[in-house]
């Protein structure tokens, strides 16, 4: 991988906490801004609808990528549509520091431009905090970071975000809440043993406030899940565990935003097995490993923008 | 130390609906207490101490005050990444029991011997490592510490009868106690090991060797300033703990001195090498460690014959 810094395409780095005017937090302090830290001012009109979310979400993954000079593009790509949806209008969040926000937990932290994106268009960091992802002293390392405001949880060791879940399910029932909690996690996440130890606790508890996504595009580090190590039959494994099984296509918007709005409140916990693409939207990285690593020249840059399109 | 735990967090919870108590499938005759009185927030997560440090992550995160508990060995290593990156990187709430530091486990063998959670635990900035001596110290530390910010980890023994003669139950964070006095010499120990190096320490005074005894009972952070004054006027140091030699108590004795420049003449005794894969009692096996009051009343005298 090339210097991160190196490679920043003319701009110039902004240190992300200057864009909150503010020093950096104390070590391990929480910086969620209920201390009045102003966000500059919305770029307007926010997109609401999820389809032109998930292009501006491709757009970003792509803009930052390249000026970043850093890979996990197509790990990213792969769940564009999915964190559109989600926070298109799935999310219930009244404010990025509501108690009451429903939370949500990147599993799989490799894909967090994917979530930054789609927290700077729905206005909760600003615009320019994006050009700082992978710089120094930026808060928008390649894995999530709790002190940025709108993540949760440090995520980013793979098998570890569904039990950070269900106890956030479990919390949200202890004290009669009616938020939910998603886990977004990647399919090869699920060799990890730890996985299925929060699949057996929300199980058991009926932790139907729990919806995990698994985003099943097949791809792993080192090659193909059917050849690392198999985990079909995939949405069978979780149903004999007790979960509520959702096969969906995991780019289909409209299809994704019926699943998750109808979900029932009562029962087992939920989980979508969201068939997706890696890579998806940009034609030449789609199922290709090298996109798990690799950065774009400028020739590739061109054509995916391209393929891509406009924001409208 | 367990049924104190469990009765001490009970009374706790009487007045504070955040605590909690989770369990991995451990505390038979010990949890009771809190479990019976506060079914609503105690839970069994099963055999899954990875997942009981997730659960209690989101937990904290949300507002809750989450005790889990195992064995030391369980505790501190299985779910040691899951503790990392969520309650220590993330400074929340959770407090990690451990219980049977050490040999207190000594018939179960070797797996269950809790010999480095000290060194790995207090490796972990922001994480507070505290270690009682007995049943009365450790409701102490409860009282004092289950409301701080920040994760905590207690590592506790099993005993729930004896206690140290002198220590009446005191507790504090920044502080260490001298349980017994002396000019010859210093015992510097933690935990349940604190009962034999006292009786070490009355057995060298017939041999006209006075020896004096203080409790370290927090390793994170280490307590640096009330450790500097009670090393200071000492020319020999012996540290005892029933933990690895490298990166325990001993070790943070060690560095402090270093740091500071003390002229203390220093012995640690601890376990320096893998144990056997023979099981006994906790008995058999300080005494194969020199852990036993004789042992450790040997180590003494052949520090001050060599100098």
């Amino acid at each position: 991988m090339s210097d991160a810094t190196s490679n920043l395409g003319g701009k110039e780095l902004v240190p992300c906490l200057e864009c909150f005017g503010r020093q950096p937090p104390a070590q391990s302090a929480r910086y969620n801004g209920t201390d009045g830290t102003p966000v500059q001012a919305l770029r307007a009109p926010r997109p609401t609808e999820p389809g032109t979310i998930a292009r501006g979400i491709r757009r970003i993954i792509l803009e930052q990528s390249k000026r970043a000079g850093v890979g996990h593009i197509g790990s990213a790509l792969s769940i564009a549509d999915l964190v559109a949806v989600l926070y298109g209008g799935i999310l219930q969040a009244n404010g990025r520091d509501d108690p009451e926000r429903d939370r949500f937990i990147l599993a799989k932290g490799h894909a967090a431009l994917a979530l930054y994106a789609a927290l700077a268009l729905r206005g909760w960091i600003p615009d320019e905090m994006l050009d700082t992802y992978c710089g120094d002293g930026s808060l928008l390392g390649v894995h999530p970071e709790p002190a940025l405001p709108g993540i949760d949880f440090a995520t980013g060791s793979l098998g570890h975000g569904l039990s950070i879940g269900a106890g956030a399910a479990l919390a949200a029932r202890l004290t009669d809440s009616p938020r939910r909690v998603y886990v977004l996690m990647s399919d090869a996440e699920c060799n990890e043993g730890s996985v299925w130890e929060a699949v057996m606790f929300g199980a058991h508890h009926k932790l139907a406030n729990l919806i995990a996504i698994v985003d099943l595009n097949g791809q792993q580090a080192l090659g193909y899940t059917r050849d690392v190590l198999s985990l079909a039959p995939m949405a069978q494994r979780w149903h004999a565990f007790g979960w509520d099984v959702h096969e969906v296509d995991g780019h289909n918007r409209e299809d994704l935003d019926r699943t998750l709005a109808g979900l029932s409140p009562s029962g087992a916990p939920h989980v979508l097995i969201a068939r997706t693409v890696f890579g998806h939207g940009v034609s030449f990285m789609e199922n290709q490993i090298k996109w798990h690593y690799s950065p774009m020249s400028d020739a590739e840059f061109e054509i995916a923008m391209a393929e891509v399109g406009e924001l409208e | 130390m367990r049924i104190a735990l469990a009765k001490t967090l009970a009374e706790i919870a009487d007045r504070d609906p955040r605590v909690m108590l989770i369990t991995a499938d451990l505390g038979y005759m010990a949890l009771e207490a809190f479990s019976e009185k506060h079914p609503r927030r105690f839970f069994n997560v099963g055999v899954a101490e990875q997942n009981m440090v997730g659960l209690a992550t989101g937990l904290a995160e949300a507002g809750f005050i989450p005790f889990l508990y195992s064995i030391v060995t369980f505790a501190s290593m299985r779910a040691y990444e899951f503790l990392r990156n969520g309650p220590v990187l993330q400074h929340l709430p959770v407090r990690l029991v451990g219980v049977g530091g050490g040999f207190e486990y000594g018939s179960a063998g070797p797996t269950h011997f809790g010999l480095e959670d000290i060194a790995i635990m207090r490796a972990q900035p922001g994480l507070r490592v505290i270690a009682p001596a007995d049943h009365e110290q450790t409701r102490t530390a409860v009282l004092k510490t289950w409301n701080l910010p920040g994760p905590i980890y207690y590592r506790l023994g099993k005993d729930d009868r004896s206690t140290i003669p002198g220590l009446k139950g005191r507790f504090d964070m920044d502080r260490v106690v001298t349980v017994r006095e002396g000019k010859d010499l210093l015992f510097v120990t933690t935990g349940s090991v604190t009962q034999e190096v006292v009786a070490a320490a009355e057995r060298l005074a017939p041999q006209g060797v006075s020896a004096a005894v203080v409790v370290v009972s927090t390793l994170n952070p280490p307590p640096v300033a009330a450790l500097l004054e009670t090393l200071a006027p000492f020319a020999r140091v012996l540290t005892v703990e029933a933990h690895y030699l490298t990166g325990g108590l001993g070790s943070m004795v060690a560095e402090i001195i270093a740091d500071h420049g003390l002229r203390c003449r220093t012995v640690r005794i601890g376990v320096d090498a893998q144990p056997n894969a023979l099981s006994g009692s906790q008995g058999y096996h300080h005494r194969l460690h020199g852990l036993d009051r004789e042992g450790i009343a040997a180590a003494a005298m052949n520090q001050l014959a060599r100098t």
